[in-house]
């Protein structure tokens, strides 16, 4: 797919530089924000909510002045211009159809702004509503459709006017579970099939793993950490950063051996290897940050002085295709393992108060300082 | 076997269900519907010196039912019961018309208000019927007369030589009508845009629509069970209004319930006045019916 072609080459499209937005003068809901997105890249903004990315949305779209900083689009600033003046199209959480207008009316409800009429409009409206599957369904009323067509409609209605940028604003909220996981790849396939520019928000960081090719995490207004979805993920730099994206196993402990290739980490848990260098020093506090799935479990004491731990299993959820347990360690952390099930289940596998030895390689974890 | 099951039904009637419908059912049987029954009754009888004819007569084991449309056809004969209704339909229309224009952008303006102050805001716009209704259009009489408050203020400014004559004019009628009339138009209004999404208007500006845009294709459209609710609210006790054109208007101006009072009061003409009524009624039903037959269409659409 033409998207996949080296994304770094691409002009910068939307530049947002030391954007902040106070309000009442006191609550600072984004805090000095800059970043750069690339034409033609799906970009997501995750946080919890409260975290500032619905305002941020919000100052693209021009529903909210900033207090500083500027805004530019395809080089062009925009930070003055009125949401109406803007080449930038939001779907709404929600949605926010209009429920007096029917399908089609709602799709042309911005073309027919720009003065468009007759053929060509009829064109436009009919092309949008064949690309979102719902052709049949121009004369009915929003009511009228189920949650997954309305969020089609939405689509439909802020790709017409061809916007340069394109908002989501958690797209698929409204939608039940097993609904989400279709219309997640139905949506990227649409907007890259269209070519758009997108900036989504979601508090959903799978949705944002599965959908977008750069995410910044947001916390208090702030950027933690900006990247692909493998970069959050294998390197968070933070330990709100590894916790928010994802399971993960925090050790706390005090950095021993300080070499460029690696560092030993001495916790109350283990001494843990770890197959890279840091910046920093021996004897400095530090978070190892170890992922669920890159642990193994073996009832044998594996044969080495690092990177393992005993404990007891007290707590087991089957969940298909992988098993989750809760180790208790000896100082009481409770250690989460995830085991693919490789084979079917049998009846010699682990059960609750089973004492086993859970063991991980050398790069199964980052070392975080924040 | 039947009187065993009558006892239960008889309780079965006197359920808490039906208890709570039927109170307000019988009272508008016995106020409103038998009334109007009545006044059907008299229109269609004849006046024989004081009393009002009767419908039926009993004779020789015959039952003798005698209707008199002679009223009914004098309405369309006399073209003064013509014009009055016109021109009643004319006053009222005009007042609706404009209290929309002047209660729109008020029940907008305390929707958007800061929610602290909307109570208050709408406690204003009622505070007005803390004063006895009669003494508020006597004040008008003082606020409009030749040497009333603004003819004496226009004068007193040099702005006019001088007064202009405003009092007993369609112009004193219209400014009573729709001061008299403005609550009923803004509270409708106020609750229709109150509940008006936000949202939806982010998105019409999204989409490339001007404020004014906006106003017209999605604030508009989105309030129009409140515009017709307050319009109806307003334009029905207007046509049938009878204190402020007695007060206010001009000795010529016409309204239906000026015409109803003199064939009442000075005619003694019960069949005729009751006649008069029962159109104006039915004048009235259309366009409730019409209303009522959009909003239950809308009220479908709103379901699922």
């Amino acid at each position: 797919m033409a998207s996949v072609t080296a994304t770094t080459d691409r002009e910068v499209l939307l530049k947002i530089d030391g954007v902040s937005k106070i309000f009442d003068g006191v609550v600072k809901a984004v805090d000095n924000v800059s970043l750069s997105v690339k034409k033609g890249e799906i970009f997501a903004l995750v946080g919890s909510s409260g975290c500032g990315k619905s305002t941020l949305l919000r100052m693209l779209a021009g529903f909210e002045t900033p207090t500083s900083g500027r805004i530019y689009l395809s080089g062009q600033d925009i930070t003055d211009l009125t949401p109406y003046e803007r080449p930038v199209n939001m779907m709404f959480q929600s949605y926010a159809l209009f429920p007096h207008l029917n399908v089609w009316d709602n799709v042309a409800f911005g073309l027919r702004r720009d003065g468009l009429k007759g053929a060509e409009l009829a064109e436009r409206v009919d092309a949008m509503l064949s690309l979102v599957q719902l052709s049949k369904y121009g004369k009915r009323k929003p009511h009228q459709l189920s949650g997954g067509q309305q969020q089609r409609v939405a689509l439909a209605r802020s790709l017409a006017k061809r916007p340069t940028l394109l908002l989501l604003d958690e797209p698929l909220g409204a939608l039940d579970k097993k609904l989400r996981e279709t219309t997640q790849l139905e949506l990227v396939n649409i907007i890259e099939q269209v070519g758009v520019t997108c900036v989504l928000v979601t508090h959903d960081q799978e949705e944002a793993m599965t959908m977008a090719s750069h995410i910044a995490v947001m916390d208090e207004g702030y950027f933690l950490q900006v990247g692909t979805p493998d970069e959050i993920y294998e390197t968070p730099n933070s330990r709100f950063v590894a916790g928010f994206v994802g399971n993960v196993n925090i050790f706390e402990g005090k950095v021993d051996e300080d070499e460029p290739d690696h560092i030993t980490v001495i916790c109350p848990e283990c001494t843990h290897y770890v197959g890279h260098g840091i910046t920093g020093t021996s004897g400095m506090r530090v978070a190892v940050a170890l992922r669920p799935e890159k642990i193994q479990l073996s009832s044998v004491q594996p044969n080495k002085n690092h990177n393992w731990c005993a404990g007891e299993v007290v707590e087991i959820a089957y969940l298909g295709p992988h098993t989750t347990y809760h180790l208790k360690l000896k100082t009481g952390m409770v250690l989460k393992v995830q085991q693919p099930n490789l084979t079917r289940k049998m009846a010699d596998d682990l059960t609750w108060g089973d004492h086993v030895f859970a063991h991980w390689t050398r790069d199964a974890m980052v070392v975080l300082t924040e | 076997m039947r009187k065993q099951s009558i006892m239960p039904r008889l309780r079965r009637l006197f359920t808490v269900r039906n208890l709570v419908i039927g109170i307000p059912m019988i009272w508008l049987f016995a106020l409103a519907a038998a009334p109007l029954l009545l006044v059907l009754n008299i229109s269609l009888a004849h006046m024989e010196v004081t009393s009002v004819s009767s419908l039926w007569h009993w004779a020789d084991n015959e039952l003798t039912l005698k209707f008199n449309f002679g009223n009914y056809l004098y309405l369309g004969e006399d073209s003064l019961y013509f014009d009055t209704y016109v021109s009643s339909l004319k006053f009222a229309a005009l007042t609706t018309l404009y209290c929309l224009i002047v209660g729109y952008p008020f029940a907008y303006f305390i929707s958007r208000a800061p929610e602290h102050l909307r109570t208050m805001l709408l406690m204003l716009v009622m505070l007005p019927f803390w004063t006895s209704f009669l003494l508020r259009i006597y004040a008008w009489k003082a606020l409009l007369a030749d040497n009333g408050v603004v003819n004496n203020g226009l004068m007193g400014l040099g702005v006019i030589a001088s007064p202009i004559h405003m009092m007993h004019t369609s112009f004193s009628l219209t400014i009573g009508m729709v001061y008299a009339y403005l609550p009923f138009m803004v509270l409708p209004l106020y609750a229709t845009l109150v509940k008006l999404d936000g949202r939806m208007l982010e998105a019409a500006a999204d989409l490339g629509a001007s404020p004014f845009k906006t106003f017209w294709l999605v604030t508009v459209p989105l309030t129009k069970r409140g515009i017709i609710a307050g319009s109806l609210l307003v334009f029905i006790p207007a046509f049938g209004e009878y204190v402020i054109p007695e007060l206010l208007g001009g000795p010529r101006t016409l309204m239906i319930a000026r015409v109803l009072w003199d064939e009442f009061f000075s005619n003694n003409d019960w069949p005729m006045a009751s006649a008069v009524t029962i159109v104006m009624i039915l004048l009235i039903l259309v366009p409730m019916a019409l209303f009522n037959r959009y909003n239950d269409e809308t009220r479908l659409g709103e379901k699922s």
